[in-house]
């Protein structure tokens, strides 16, 4: 009985106590994705601090609601997100316990990083989960495409110089060194790419449309019969003569999934299966978006080179 | 109706204006040309002169009409489609905009063996979970979870939850489950199980468990090294199905949920739970049951998925002391319990449940329950679970039960996130 007593003293001491946060000088910027965090780090500089929830190598569909979350969302300035509803198997109910309605849909705290980004894959006629798990409001995987980089980059320059009114020089110029930055290095990726233009692809998961539209590669097919269901022996027989048929060179594969498949249908047709990551923070040697195209493209070309 | 006859009254008074400017027109050439005409036969002069004007009047008349009812048909062409639009995808949209996203989950149990003790049904669509779930206005959100099962429907949930309060608090006001334990906070969908386990059944008035009707609030409470916590504290009606009785209005019971989770690594975590809960009990005026509960999950699951392998341990522990008359009794119930994902899609587990009787500490039921999982897709979930169970009975007596409980649940709509 005593037990229970202090027990629940000490639940009610504890619910009343709380300290009081010490106010932070540093903008903090919780995004889905460890992508949107490193432009909100290039363009923010030292005025602010970032966290990403999902981390570059994991399966963006696929993340845990934990409560550390709840913990960094409930002290979040600005909130970053995919949209599409990539984030909704986890970020609503986040949102609602974290007690911080800067971060709520509408508020200035949150963003949406697709609008105004050029989105592919929106499914025209009727949708349905005989689909597998689509996305109803279009390919959530848009941040492949570096032009749609820069237009997440300028919303997020917009957005901090509307939180934070005293930083607006310093994200204007960030935003200017960033653009420039990216167009310089899309010369360079696109010249990279450039002789590979038309080249035709299979990927595991539906995630590169963005990323074969800007580099010119033709999608063929994916490893999964439908987005979300792990590869059949029938529809793996498919891709096998696809491949052969199509005499596709390379499969492009998230560093999340199995590579069981991919390297079974390489060893019947001789593809070549490469690692293509998505997200920033994919493999230690990706720090920052530009990175990000670096490795992919070598990546790409590596595996490319030897078969044209 | 509106847009047909506009076009008929302004061609009417269209054609009213025209009509004036001949009369008008007849009369100004008329008297002009009185004077040239007069030495010839005026009559005839006159009139032939009438039937000209009139014929190039119902030819300038005919013309325009003609265009406008061209334009008309131009401007009708023109908005059809967006008026059918706007009637299709805004009108009739904008109603639906703040529907609630709705969901259904359906539970179907098919059960082999036999059990004296507990008489599930051969096959029975168990529960269908209705729920319905959206944002009421800039302070609130609303969640209403209704069960659908072979008696009848219940409201298994209904509650308004204020996201936006200040001093970090968390408000939640009307019917749920309470958080009391791990096992009573969650939907039976969502259980790692195709049942409930002992410890509730026994300790918490049933397969239901413990649902309140009340307030609950709860509070992020600061601890070093980004270590969540939380307490909750909540208020009830007396009343609860087996669990507890009030016999008037100002017998309420109360629960109080301390909760803490931590990542170890990136990809294993703890998270720990200690409940304390009371309410009357009709055993006797004034009696009150006091409950209380430890309950702990760790998990580990590495972030890069390309293995699907990850492992679920959870346990938990109730302590029951009820108040009746003659005796204090004070009964134990927990389980432990663990999952182990070996594919993608398949999952195996391993239950040990053991539990005494609330009112009647020297019954004491256990069981051991085997696993195994597949999930299609992410919507919809095949689970078998080979259980034995041994029941005490009076008089030092016991039942052994061993059933093969197969359970299909598939899930439609828009259901929200569960919490972690």
């Amino acid at each position: 009985m005593k037990f229970s007593r202090i027990l629940l003293s000490l639940l009610l001491l504890g619910g009343l106590a709380g300290a009081a946060r010490p106010a932070e000088a540093k903008l903090r910027v919780v995004s889905t994705l460890q992508d949107f965090a490193s432009i909100a780090a290039a363009i923010g500089g030292d005025r602010v601090e970032t966290f990403s929830l999902a981390k570059g190598y994991q399966d963006p569909h696929f993340v845990d609601a934990k409560p550390s979350f709840v913990l960094q969302l409930s002290r979040t300035d600005l909130l970053i997100v995919a949209g599409l509803e990539l984030e909704i198997g986890y970020l609503p109910p986040l949102i609602d316990q974290s007690r911080n309605d800067k971060i709520h849909a509408g508020s200035p705290g949150y963003l949406d990083a697709s609008a105004g980004c050029d989105i592919l894959g929106r499914p025209t006629g009727q949708v349905t989960r005989a689909m597998g798990d689509v996305h109803p409001y279009g390919n959530p995987h848009y941040w492949t495409e570096p032009e749609n980089g820069r237009v997440i980059a300028r919303a997020i320059a917009a957005r901090l110089s509307q939180l934070d009114a005293a930083g607006r020089d310093t994200y204007a110029k960030n935003l200017a060194a960033f653009e420039q930055k990216l167009t310089a290095k899309e010369k360079e990726w696109d010249a990279k790419m450039a002789p590979y233009a038309g080249t035709k692809v299979v990927t595991f998961h539906d995630s590169w449309p963005n990323f074969a539209k800007h580099f010119k590669l033709q999608v063929v097919g994916h490893v999964e019969p439908k987005p979300g269901i792990p590869p059949s022996p029938t529809h793996t027989l498919d891709i096998i003569n696809l491949i052969t048929g199509q005499k596709v060179p390379a499969i492009l594969v998230e560093p999340y999934f199995d590579l069981k498949t991919p390297k079974f249908i390489a060893e019947k047709t001789g593809v070549a299966v490469v690692t293509l990551y998505p997200s920033v923070g994919g493999t230690p040697a990706i720090t920052d978006y530009f990175s990000l195209f670096d490795v992919d493209v070598d990546a790409l070309v590596n595996a490319l080179k030897g078969k044209k | 109706m509106s847009t047909f006859s506009r076009p008929g009254v302004r061609r009417l008074t269209l054609r009213a204006l025209a009509l004036s400017c001949l009369l008008l027109g007849l009369l100004i050439p008329a008297a002009a040309q009185a004077q040239t005409t007069a030495d010839q036969d005026p009559v005839t002069a006159l009139r032939t002169e009438i039937e000209e004007l009139k014929r190039t009047y119902q030819e300038r008349i005919e013309a325009l009409e003609k265009r406008l009812s061209d334009l008309e048909a131009e401007r009708q062409a023109a908005a059809a489609p967006v008026a059918q639009a706007s009637s299709g995808g805004g009108d009739a949209q904008s109603s639906t905009y703040f529907n609630p996203a709705m969901s259904v989950i359906g539970n179907f149990l098919a059960v082999g063996g036999h059990s004296r003790k507990e008489n599930l049904p051969s096959a029975a669509l168990r529960e269908s979970e209705l729920g319905l779930q959206a944002i009421v206005d800039p302070y609130a959100r609303a969640d209403f979870f209704l069960s659908f099962g072979e008696e009848g429907v219940d409201v298994e949930e209904g509650f308004a939850t204020f996201t936006s309060l200040p001093a970090g608090l968390l408000v939640k006001v009307g019917k749920m489950r309470t958080v009391f334990g791990k096992t009573n906070t969650l939907h039976l969908h969502v259980l790692p199980w195709p049942d409930e386990p002992l410890n509730v059944v026994n300790l918490l008035g049933g397969e239901e468990g413990w649902i309140g009707t009340g307030v609950s609030v709860a509070r992020l409470i600061p601890l070093p090294a980004d270590t969540f916590s939380e307490a909750t504290l909540q208020v009830f009606r007396g009343d609860s199905g087996d669990l507890f009785q009030a016999a008037k209005r100002s017998d309420l019971a109360y629960n109080g949920h301390y909760r803490i989770f931590r990542d170890l690594t990136e990809s294993t975590n703890l998270d720990t739970g200690l409940s304390y809960a009371e309410g009357p009990n009709d055993s006797q005026p004034g009696a009150r049951t006091r409950l209380q509960a430890f309950d702990a999950t760790l998990r580990w699951k590495p972030l890069r998925t390309a293995s699907y392998r990850s492992f679920t341990f959870r346990g938990e522990l109730f302590r029951s002391d009820r108040e009746q008359p003659g005796a204090d009794p004070v009964a134990w119930g927990g389980y432990v319990s663990g999952d182990y994902q070996l594919a993608k899609r398949w999952f195996v587990g391993a239950r040990y449940e053991q539990s005494e009787h609330a009112e009647d500490p020297g019954l004491k039921d256990t069981g051991v329950a085997g696993l195994l999982t597949f999930w299609p897709s992410e919507f919809s979930q095949l689970r078998g679970e080979l259980r034995q169970r041994r029941y005490s009975l009076r008089d030092a007596a016991h039942e052994t039960a061993t059933e093969l409980l197969l359970q299909l649940q598939f899930a439609i709509g828009a259901h929200g996130a569960h919490p972690f």
